[in-house]
């Protein structure tokens, strides 16, 4: 029972990334009818903004190394704790918070220019080429990325005081359930982040012309709506959802040049069994899928079937595609 | 379901039809005759695509049966390519064509289709051997004076032009109902009135036709038999001369548009 | 379109026979533009298959497919169990290929065409990468996991022993007798080549492929039409999945082993690129395409600073310095940057590819305008009746 439980909360974060992911992905495609392969590089690149806030923060100078005292050493010490001492310390520390700070404006530059500059000139292009141009673009932003980072997984990590785990069997009144805090609080904040879409999405004005265009896009361009502006704001939207989904996943997952493409094919999968164009069907889908990966990477589960935890996904998506093709909450 | 006066290709009866607790159709009956051309007429959104849909099975009605050459089409959602195999092939209202593919090959491809059923893979046969069927589309290319233009991309030829290899491409198929859903909607007048020229040269080969349509110009000029279709029933049916004249019809219909 | 299938039988076995001349002595003329090494021209016959057979796919029926490379992958492992178990020789080799990757496209093939459009791209991008991770993992005693699967002399190789034919030395694929290493290899996936694009070339030709393009043009029409597109399109998709299984198998030919990055959806890509740089849907394009990424990932993956040095020698130093610092992230191992700035150059600015552009080029110098007068009077004629 324990165990099962701390699969499923081991699934829930991991879900979470799947969800955002899979929400942007639904609503760019459901919005704009745009099918955004580099959707995944842009996790990534929110990722890179952790990592470059972090590297940034500990920019380090030369310093006389005080303890050793019998000949002269010198140590790496970041600028920060040199001029403000344990200030800046904590600074460092909290790099991950302070790179959501800072992602937010960078991802929305990002976005908006991407739909300014590329997207929107797609709008009237068939998917073939709108699936082919982001490819491509997933494939440049990736080595961009690793010509300036190199191919290798960077570790981030999260503030000191939430890198412990918590002891969430207490909560439950089960026994030996440890969970990392920031597990917990990556769950959290990806649920913010969905409930936050949605509520803008529901009791907005915007957010209603968006929602009709999802259903009706044809009907909404006649009522004389500035569709374009509202293009490009869905796009920034969706490209900071995803790019905080990126930040806010770093201590979980050192972060390298591949994870795009790996997150964009299982979010794919994700938008597919949940159904295309449908955000809550992103959102359970996500979620349901990172907890099933999580239950079958059990080593129970793992002994039977060895290597299971790897192909689950593909295989439930190929289920719902055979009984219900389109999608869990899909419409046709 | 031959009746006693001439074979009925298609026979609907008693059909249903609600969406959301709108009646879509209401008991409709209607019984076409082999050779014979029948007008559907109707304003805007009194049912005619719904009708038309429920026809050849691609609507599943609530009640009702309809009977294709002996074919059960009540069940819904019959593939299009049987509808097709069965016999009926359909003129869109924007004309479906191949705009890639050159005129003689959009005539060419519904031939093959007569030919060799849903499927057939001969992926080393070639196509310049198929002369009979070249030659077939190409009189019928003839009569509609694109004959000389036969290896152009469909997709360049105008709207009216378009309609009228749509035409040729199920003329082709030599088919036992032909579908005709609004087949002059969105023309100038003088293409519509060429289009009608050729429907009338199809009307003298005795094909059976339905014709979905709500210019009354069209519908005088071709039809043997209208039935009149308001808010999901029929109001009337009859020769075109007792259907203008027809009090119910004047009050529903004709009274708003022009004759 | 329509002149890819509008051809005469004479002017078909022309274009064999130039197809044939051009490949055989690539040798010669690769020489020339500093391709003249077998491992390189290898790579063109290789890729130029493999996108030859993408092409009967994406070229023809539209339907764009992110997974061809789990069908290479396929071809691979297959040729090496077959080089493990029965024997050196090529044939088996291939026929074992082009069973397993048929019969891989088939169940992908049909499940993914359950659904049309960007669904299916997602979906074969999906099965490719699952094949990947299967690859790794739950197949890893067939693919031996990361390490890749090689051949090794004791293998057991049930019909060369029973033939009595003995390897000496480190195992290489051979043709009753001949070793195909160098050229005798090139020449093998050259055979091959001319094959596929014999093939392909017939299968532009019929009415098969007639109903394939029909199907890209409107899908709608073909089924209303009396055509069920669903056994066209799986069957388009396992005869291309079979051209990329061969291709598979012949990379395993000229260096016996198989890994699963063969699988992954950076090839996949590559194929698609290919067939898109050079011309989607032309019978020429897909190979001109391959063997040009091919060519240029050759020369451009050679540099590095030092060649860019010696290339910017005539600028001043400092401008030659700041030149160097631009491109150097494009060559060497950047290379896939370049690639993908290709990629998306071709889609923005050339969607018909290389073919594309040329035809408009012969279009401009030769200004024939004959068979456009027959459709501008028949759409005159139609304006004065207004």
């Amino acid at each position: 029972m324990e165990a099962i439980l701390l699969q499923i909360l081991n699934g829930l974060d991991k879900g979470g990334a799947y969800a955002l992911i899979a929400l942007g992905l639904s609503l760019v495609f459901g919005t704009l009818g745009v099918v955004n392969f580099a959707h995944g590089a842009l996790f990534m690149l929110g990722a890179f903004v952790a990592v470059s806030v972090q590297s940034l923060l500990t920019l380090s100078m030369r310093v006389r190394d005080t303890s050793i005292t019998f000949f002269e050493a010198y140590k790496e010490t970041p600028y920060l704790e040199v001029w403000w001492g344990d200030t800046g310390r904590a600074i460092i520390d909290y790099a991950v918070p302070i790179s959501i700070v800072i992602a937010i404006p960078v991802m929305l530059l990002i976005g908006v220019a991407m739909e300014r500059g590329l997207v929107r000139f797609f709008y009237k292009r068939d998917h073939a080429d709108q699936i082919l141009v982001t490819f491509g673009l997933a494939i440049v932003l990736q080595e961009i990325v690793k010509a300036f980072f190199g191919a290798n997984p960077i570790p981030v990590s999260a503030p000191e005081v939430v890198a412990t785990s918590v002891d969430v069997g207490t909560m439950f009144g089960l026994q030996g359930i440890t969970y990392p805090w920031w597990r917990l609080i990556y769950l959290g904040f990806s649920l913010l982040i969905i409930g936050g879409v949605f509520a803008f999405l529901h009791y907005t004005t915007f957010g209603m012309v968006v929602r009709a265009g999802m259903h009706d896009r044809e009907t909404v361009g006649l009522l004389g709506i500035n569709i374009q502006k509202r293009f490009t704001i869905v796009f920034g939207l969706a490209t900071v959802v995803v790019g905080l989904a990126g930040v806010m996943y770093t201590p979980i997952l050192s972060p390298d040049c591949h994870m795009g493409m790996e997150f964009l094919v299982l979010s794919f999968v994700v938008v597919v069994v949940g159904g295309m164009g449908s955000l809550p069907g992103a959102a359970a889908a996500g979620f349901l899928l990172g907890i099933l990966q999580s239950f079958f990477s059990m080593n129970e589960i793992k002994s039977i079937l060895p290597g299971i935890d790897q192909i689950i996904i593909y295989l439930v998506a190929v289920f719902i595609l055979l009984v219900r093709p389109r999608g869990l909450m899909g419409r046709d | 379901m031959s009746a006693e006066n001439g074979n009925i290709v298609l026979s609907i009866s008693g059909v249903n039809k609600t969406f959301g607790g709108l009646q879509a159709l209401s008991d409709i009956n209607l019984q076409i005759e082999e050779g014979k051309a029948h007008a559907i007429i109707g304003p805007n959104g009194a049912g005619k695509s719904t009708l038309l849909n429920t026809c050849i099975g691609r609507i599943r009605p609530d009640s009702g049966t309809i009977n294709f050459l002996g074919h059960d089409l009540t069940g819904g959602n019959v593939k299009p390519h049987d509808i097709n195999q069965l016999g009926i092939s359909r003129v869109f209202q924007t004309p479906e064509i191949f705009p890639e593919l050159s005129i003689l090959h959009n005539v060419m491809t519904p031939a093959f289709a007569r030919k060799e059923g849903t499927f057939s893979f001969n992926p080393l046969n070639a196509l310049r051997d198929q002369k009979g069927i070249e030659h077939e589309a190409m009189d019928l290319l003839a009569d509609l004076n694109m004959a000389d233009v036969s290896r152009h991309h469909a997709g360049n030829l105008s709207r009216g032009n378009k309609r009228r290899l749509e035409l040729a491409m199920c003329l082709i198929q030599h088919p036992r109902l032909l579908l005709l859903d609004e087949p002059t909607a969105g023309m100038a007048r003088h293409d519509t009135n060429r289009t009608i020229e050729l429907l009338k040269k199809i009307k003298a080969s005795g094909m059976t036709k339905v014709i979905i349509e709500h210019d009354m110009h069209v519908v005088f000029s071709l039809a043997d038999r209208i039935s009149v279709l308001a808010q999901g029933a029929i109001i009337a049916e009859g020769h075109p001369d007792e259907i203008k004249g027809h009090p119910k019809v004047r009050e529903a219909y004709l009274g708003s548009a022009e004759i | 379109m329509h002149t890819i299938i509008a051809s005469t039988r004479m002017r078909d076995y022309i274009t064999l026979a130039l197809f044939t001349l051009v490949v055989l002595t690539a040798p010669l003329w690769g020489k020339l533009i500093g391709a003249g090494y077998p491992d390189l021209l290898k790579k063109f016959a290789i890729f130029g298959l493999f996108a030859v057979g993408y092409n009967i796919l994406f070229g023809l029926t539209g339907y764009l497919s992110f997974g061809h490379a789990a069908f290479l992958g396929v071809g691979s492992y297959a040729t090496v169990w077959s080089f493990k178990l029965l024997s050196m020789n090529v044939i088996p080799a291939v026929l074992f290929s082009i069973v397993l990757s048929g019969l891989l496209a088939v169940v992908i093939g049909f499940l993914s065409l359950r659904r049309t459009g960007i669904y299916f791209s997602i979906l074969t991008l999906a099965f490719a990468q699952m094949s990947y991770n299967m690859a790794y993992s739950v197949l890893t005693p067939i693919t031996n996991g990361e390490t890749g699967l090689r051949v090794l002399r004791h293998d057991p190789r049930v019909l060369d022993s029973l033939f009595g034919v003995q390897v000496e030395g480190s195992p290489l694929g051979g043709l009753f007798g001949v070793t195909l290493t160098g050229y005798s290899g090139f020449y093998f996936c050259a055979a091959l080549l001319i094959l596929g694009f014999w093939i392909a070339l017939r299968i532009f030709r019929s009415p098969y492929g007639l109903k394939l393009l029909a199907i890209k043009s409107n899908q709608t029409r073909m089924e209303y039409t009396g055509f069920n597109p669903r056994p066209y399109l799986l069957s388009a998709f396992v005869i291309s999945g079979i051209y990329a299984g061969v291709a598979g198998s012949l990379m395993a030919i000229v260096d016996p082993l198989a890994g699963a990055e063969r699988m992954q959806w950076t090839a996949s890509g590559e194929v698609v690129l290919m067939t898109i740089l050079g011309g989607l849907g032309t019978l020429f394009g897909p190979i001109l395409g391959a063997a040009l990424i091919k060519y240029l990932e050759n020369i451009f993956s050679a540099f590095n600073d030092q060649t860019l040095f010696q290339i910017f020698d005539f600028l001043p130093h400092w401008l030659a310095r700041i030149m160097v610092d631009i491109t150097s992230p494009f060559v060497g191992d950047g290379w896939h940057l370049t690639l993908g700035v290709l990629f998306m150059a071709i889609i923005i600015f050339l969607p018909g590819g290389l073919m594309e552009g040329f035809r408009h080029i012969s279009v401009r110098l030769s200004r024939k305008s004959g068979g456009d007068a027959d459709m501008a009077s028949l759409e005159a004629a139609e304006g004065e009746s207004k």
